[in-house]
Formats: structure tokens, C-alpha cells, sequence
């Protein structure tokens, strides 16, 4: 065997061509390799082929919060364990598992922020978590974050994350749809505006509550939108899905999402859509306010502005001096005469 | 179908089977075996009654599911005087897995919605085995608010092992015709009461169930996923379905301690199967009993309690 030995040393043999662990991501969908740091800058959106990776939490709300500006709240809320469920796991093994992995005590996160100015409330949820699963904990976040958009009278923002309801909470899990879906209708009855939006993958319990529910449904391309999930689908009809079948694209053909944006333009797109609703933000605030006094201010003007007849009147007279204020004074110009004549 | 029997009602009907052998031998030879006979119903008396107050959750679910248990039509025509039946969602088609109507009950004029079973094959296909497209919640939500407008308040039975997962219950939004009736439901200025009378599986059950008093018959069962599916999952096998059903701790006796539901019906020993009219008449008892006592309260203060009771549901510690 000895001619089959290389005589002169050539070249090294690699093993394989092993990536450094953790800075360099491959495209799931079109295989291009990817430098971490790059596809972090571009909000985890493939250079190549524009596949939305998933992202935390954490992520979403750098995406839209200003920075800095997001401050939690009822972030210590925990899931017991009504049930003392056990199935491979132990439920109380798996939450402390979820809590170690992602930091995070549950599978979504609540505060208010302003978005490019403007207050709001936001809850986002986290797929890491157990599946972002909605157990007791996450419809009690997102109830009170309704709350709060009620309180406050700021804009809800709530992006979707999550497989469905949770299991391990049996039929508690089941009523905190009702419950989520009961305290919009406390919301719409506010007249706060609820944009909702559908990342990969929103699915079961949560689309048949909440998610489903925005005043206006926002998508990203190619996540995952049902109520059940495609294995059972399949096994119920006996056939292979059709392409592309309950993906963003195929939910807003079928009118069920208003609208498909690119993660890189989210922020922007909101911004428009919450202008309409509540007017622009105020470039700079007029007095130095203690924060929570100026932002629900700024939400409330549009919002509430047929109900406070006169003194909505004042204040968008007041606000009539910046450039893009335009549609409210617009509208109380045609509302106001009519109410007092 | 018909001779089906639940594995621990087995030694029950093994009994009933000598009584009615004896019977027929003692009538044929004139010979009298009315000792012997009455022996044996004493004891298949004593055998059903250990049976049934010892029931594990699975055997409940056995036994929501037994195919001689009455079903929503079948509760319609044994408490109802008058009942007229409404189809169609008005969008696109109508669904025969919900039933919806007006009728009267008592002497109270209410409207009906109900997922509907079936016994024979054919019905059952079309009923689709009581798995409601999106056009069965939009029918629901559509006779709730004629009842909303006229002042009439509204029962939903349910009963169903799910919404249809299905292609096109999937193309024209299953999920969001859910979500819909559960905010409507929240809001509707009447009396909702619920009872699950059977299967209460996830969302396809809660798509009809959202109202101020729940009520549950003995042997049903309630939960955010089928004992089969939940065993799918996480047991990784549907076998182990009697396992998930007592983890998920789905019984009215733990809904009721979960806060879930408000109150339990006793059905007639043996079961609702055993004698549709006792459980019909126990079921509209309780419901004039309900409305008589929600009808007294104002609707504004109606819909803030209702939305009340659902946002007090869940265990969290903080």
C-alpha cells in the first residue's frame, strides 16, 4: 500500500468545512452562509434572499421600541403549576428550563414604549419560551397590557409568537382566549386602535384570539398563520397541502392579513398606520413633563376627540402649528361647527 | 353502533344479559326464576352505582362520548315547545355541524345554538362528526345578534371533539370566525348560558362557549385539546389518551375547582344515555332556573360581570 501514500505533502485535508460556531448562520431557505453580525444589522432578514429568520423578544423590541424607551412591566409574573402536570417532563422542570435558556420568566413580554415618538403599549411574545405557548401568565400580561392601552389611552401593539395554547395548563389555557378576546373588546369599546402582528409561526389558540383581532393585521412574509397545524391537516383530508398553504402570503390572499411587510420596514409602516389614528408625535416634548404625564397626552388627542367635543377643540388648535397635523384639524373643522350649531 | 359498550359497563351488561336469558327461559318452560332474577338485579344495581361514582376522567370522556348519549337536536325536541331552525352564515354557506334557531322554552322565547352529532353514517358525514367549519361560529354569531336585538337571550350546548382542521376551514379564517365570537360573545348585551353536554374540545368548543353561567353535565369533558391529541404530543403516542385525560385534569368536578365553569347536572345513574328525557328535563330546570336569575340583571352590568368572570380565570403567582 505504500504508492498509495501521498510522497510530498500537500495540501492540509479539512475535515469538513466547520463554520466558527455562532458566526456564521446558513440561510434555511436558500443556503447562502450568512456573517452573523451582518444579518443581526439586517434585523435578521437573509441578505441573499430575504428570509425572515426568527427572532426573540429582545430583538422585536429593539426593532421597534426607540431605544431605550421600552419599559417593562408585570415582568415578574410566573407560571405555577395549577395542575401539577407531568408528562415526559415535569411543567415545573420545563418552565425553569425556558426561564434558563431565555432569561425570561415567560413567553412574552409587556411595557410601553414610544414607536419613532409615539406612546404605546406592547406586548411581544417569545417563541423560545415553551413554544411561545399561551398558559394563565401570558393571557394575564396580555390582558393587562389591554389595561394599560385603556388606562393610558396609548396604541396597542401586540406581536404574535406562539404555537398555541399551552397544554400544560389544560382548560386554563383555553380561557385565556376568552379572556384576551373579552378585554378588546373593553379596548374597541375605548376606542384605542390594536395593530396586531403575525410573525412566524402564530398559531392555534393565539390566531383564534387575539392575533386575529387587530383593528389592523400586520404579516411578515412566509410566517406560518393557521388554527391547526398542517400534520393534522394532512392526516384529516388524506392529501399533500398545496404550496405555500397557510403561509402570510396565502392568509392575505385569502383576506385574513392586511398587509405583508418586510421586518425592515416595519417600524415605518406602524409609524404611518399609528399616525392615522392618533396624529403625529410631538417632535420634542413642550415642557419638561414627567414622562407619564406627556405620552398619554399625545395618544389621546385623536382618539378621544369626538367625545371631548371642545376641549379636543383647543388642543388640536394648539397643535395646529406643527407641519403634520393636518388630518385632525381637518377633522374638527367639519366635526366641531356640526356639534355646535 | 347501537350495542356499543364502554369496557367497564361491560360486567353491568353481562348481568343484564343473564336477567333477560332467565327471563326468557322461565317464560318459555314455565318454570320461576324470580328469585334468582331479582338477585341479579340487585346486583347490577350495586355493580352501576360502584361503577359510576368511581369514574376516572378517561371513562368520563368514554362516556361524553357514548353513541347513544343525546345530542342537541335530540334536546331541542325533549325540552323545546317550538323551535324553528335558521341556516346559513349569510357569506358563504351553511354548516349542518351547528345547529342555530329560535324557539321557546318554558315560557321564555330564546334563541339555540348547538354543535350537532350524529348517529348513523351518512348523518354523521354530514354533520361532520359535530366539527364545525368557519361557517358554523359565523352562523352562531349571527342568530346571537338577532337575539342581542331583540332582547332574547341565548343557549349554546356544546358538543364537539373540534374545529374541522381542514383545508378550507383553514382558507376562510377558522381561527379568526373563533376569535370573532369570543369577543362578541364578551360583549353581547343578553344572557348567554353555556352548557357542555358532551365533547368540549379546545377551541372549536369555546367558539360557541363564552357567557355568563357555564354548566356542565356529569359526564362530559372540557378541555384546551382532546385527551387524544394532548397524548399526540406530549405522550408521544394517542394510545396514551387515558394518561393526558387525567393530567389535564378535564372533569366538570376540576373545571369547577378551576373556576372554569359554575355548575355541575347530575345525570340519571348510568348515564344521560340511559334515559334522554330525566337529563332533558334535568337540563331545562336548570336553564329556567339561569335566566330567570340573569334576566334580573341589567345588560350593561350583565356584560361587565361576564367580562369579570373570564378575566379573574388563570393561577399565576406574581
Amino acid at each position: 500500500m505504500e504508492w498509495f501514500k501521498r510522497v510530498t505533502p500537500g495540501l492540509e485535508a479539512q475535515t469538513k468545512k466547520e463554520l466558527p460556531d455562532g458566526l456564521w448562520i446558513k440561510c434555511d431557505r436558500c443556503g447562502e452562509i450568512l456573517y452573523k453580525k451582518e444579518l443581526e444589522r439586517n434585523r435578521m432578514v437573509c441578505t441573499g434572499c430575504a428570509f425572515h429568520f426568527r427572532m426573540d423578544s429582545m430583538q422585536y423590541i429593539a426593532l421597534l421600541a426607540d431605544e431605550g424607551s421600552f419599559e417593562e412591566f408585570n415582568e415578574n409574573l410566573s407560571s405555577a403549576d395549577p395542575l401539577h402536570f407531568k408528562d415526559s417532563k415535569k411543567y415545573t422542570d420545563r418552565l425553569e428550563e425556558a426561564m434558563a435558556k431565555t432569561g425570561l420568566k415567560e413567553a412574552v413580554r409587556t411595557g410601553e414604549c414610544t414607536l419613532a415618538g409615539l406612546p404605546v403599549v406592547m406586548a411581544v411574545m417569545d417563541f423560545r419560551f415553551i413554544g411561545g405557548s399561551m398558559g394563565s401568565v401570558v393571557g394575564e400580561k396580555v390582558s393587562r397590557a389591554i389595561d394599560r392601552a385603556v388606562e393610558t389611552r396609548r396604541p396597542l401593539i401586540i406581536l404574535s409568537a406562539s404555537g398555541g395554547a399551552r397544554m400544560q395548563e389544560g382548560a386554563l389555557s383555553l380561557m385565556q382566549m376568552a379572556k384576551t378576546a373579552a378585554k378588546l373588546a373593553l379596548l374597541a369599546e375605548a376606542r384605542i386602535p390594536f395593530i396586531s402582528i403575525l410573525t412566524d409561526p402564530t398559531a392555534g389558540g393565539t390566531t383564534a384570539s387575539f392575533s386575529m383581532l387587530g383593528d389592523v393585521i400586520i404579516a411578515e412574509p412566509g410566517a406560518f398563520i393557521g388554527f391547526a397545524g398542517p400534520r393534522v391537516i394532512k392526516q384529516t383530508i388524506g392529501q399533500d397541502l398545496p404550496e405555500g398553504f397557510q403561509r402570510a402570503e396565502f392568509v392575505q390572499e385569502h383576506g385574513f392579513v392586511d398587509m405583508i411587510v418586510d421586518r425592515r420596514q416595519l417600524k415605518e409602516q406602524i409609524e404611518r398606520i399609528l399616525v392615522w389614528f392618533v396624529g403625529p408625535a410631538r417632535k420634542k416634548p413642550r415642557r419638561a413633563a414627567p414622562k407619564k404625564k406627556s405620552a398619554p397626552e399625545a395618544a389621546e388627542t385623536v382618539a378621544s376627540a369626538p367625545k371631548r367635543g371642545k376641549a379636543a377643540g383647543e388642543k388640536s388648535a394648539k397643535r395646529t402649528g406643527s407641519s403634520a397635523a393636518k388630518p385632525q384639524t381637518r377633522k374638527n373643522s367639519t366635526t366641531k361647527p356640526a356639534s355646535e350649531a | 353502533m347501537k350495542n356499543y359498550v364502554p369496557e367497564f359497563e361491560k360486567p353491568i351488561v353481562e348481568i343484564e344479559r343473564r336477567i333477560a336469558e332467565l327471563r326468557e327461559y322461565s317464560a318459555s318452560k314455565d318454570l320461576s326464576f324470580s328469585r334468582e332474577i331479582e338477585r341479579l338485579e340487585e346486583k347490577a344495581r350495586q355493580l352501576r352505582q360502584e361503577v359510576y361514582s368511581n369514574l376516572t376522567r378517561w371513562q368520563r370522556v368514554q362516556l361524553a362520548r357514548h353513541p347513544n348519549r343525546p345530542y342537541t337536536l335530540d334536546y331541542v325536541r325533549l325540552m323545546m315547545s317550538d323551535f324553528t331552525e335558521f341556516h346559513g352564515d349569510r357569506l358563504f354557506a351553511d354548516d349542518p355541524a351547528v345547529v342555530a334557531g329560535i324557539g321557546t322554552l318554558g315560557a321564555i322565547s330564546v334563541a339555540l345554538i348547538g354543535h350537532q352529532k350524529a348517529r348513523d353514517t351518512r348523518e354523521k358525514i354530514r354533520r361532520n362528526f359535530g366539527m364545525p367549519n368557519p361557517e358554523g361560529y359565523r352562523k352562531a354569531l349571527r342568530l346571537m345578534k338577532l337575539a342581542a336585538r331583540f332582547s332574547r337571550p341565548v343557549l349554546c350546548l356544546v358538543d364537539t371533539p373540534g374545529a374541522y382542521p381542514g383545508l378550507g376551514a383553514e382558507e376562510r379564517g377558522q381561527a379568526e370566525a373563533i376569535a370573532r365570537n369570543l369577543l362578541e360573545m364578551a360583549r353581547l348585551p343578553v344572557p348567554i348560558v353555556v352548557v357542555i353536554i358532551g365533547d368540549g374540545a379546545s377551541g372549536g368548543a369555546l367558539g360557541i362557549g363564552v357567557g355568563d353561567r357555564i354548566l356542565m353535565l356529569e359526564n362530559s369533558w372540557y378541555s384546551v385539546i382532546s385527551p387524544e391529541g394532548c397524548a399526540a404530543i406530549l405522550y408521544r403516542d394517542s394510545a396514551n389518551a387515558h394518561i393526558a385525560a387525567e393530567s389535564m385534569k378535564v372533569a366538570p368536578e376540576d373545571l369547577l375547582e378551576m373556576g372554569v365553569i359554575d355548575r355541575i347536572l347530575r345525570e340519571p345513574e348510568g348515564g344521560a344515555h340511559n334515559d334522554h328525557a330525566a337529563t332533558a328535563a334535568t337540563l331545562k330546570a336548570a336553564l329556567l332556573e339561569e335566566m330567570e336569575k340573569l334576566a334580573a340583571i341589567p345588560s350593561e352590568e350583565l356584560v361587565r360581570r361576564r367580562i369579570d368572570k373570564f378575566a379573574r380565570m388563570g393561577v399565576w403567582t406574581e
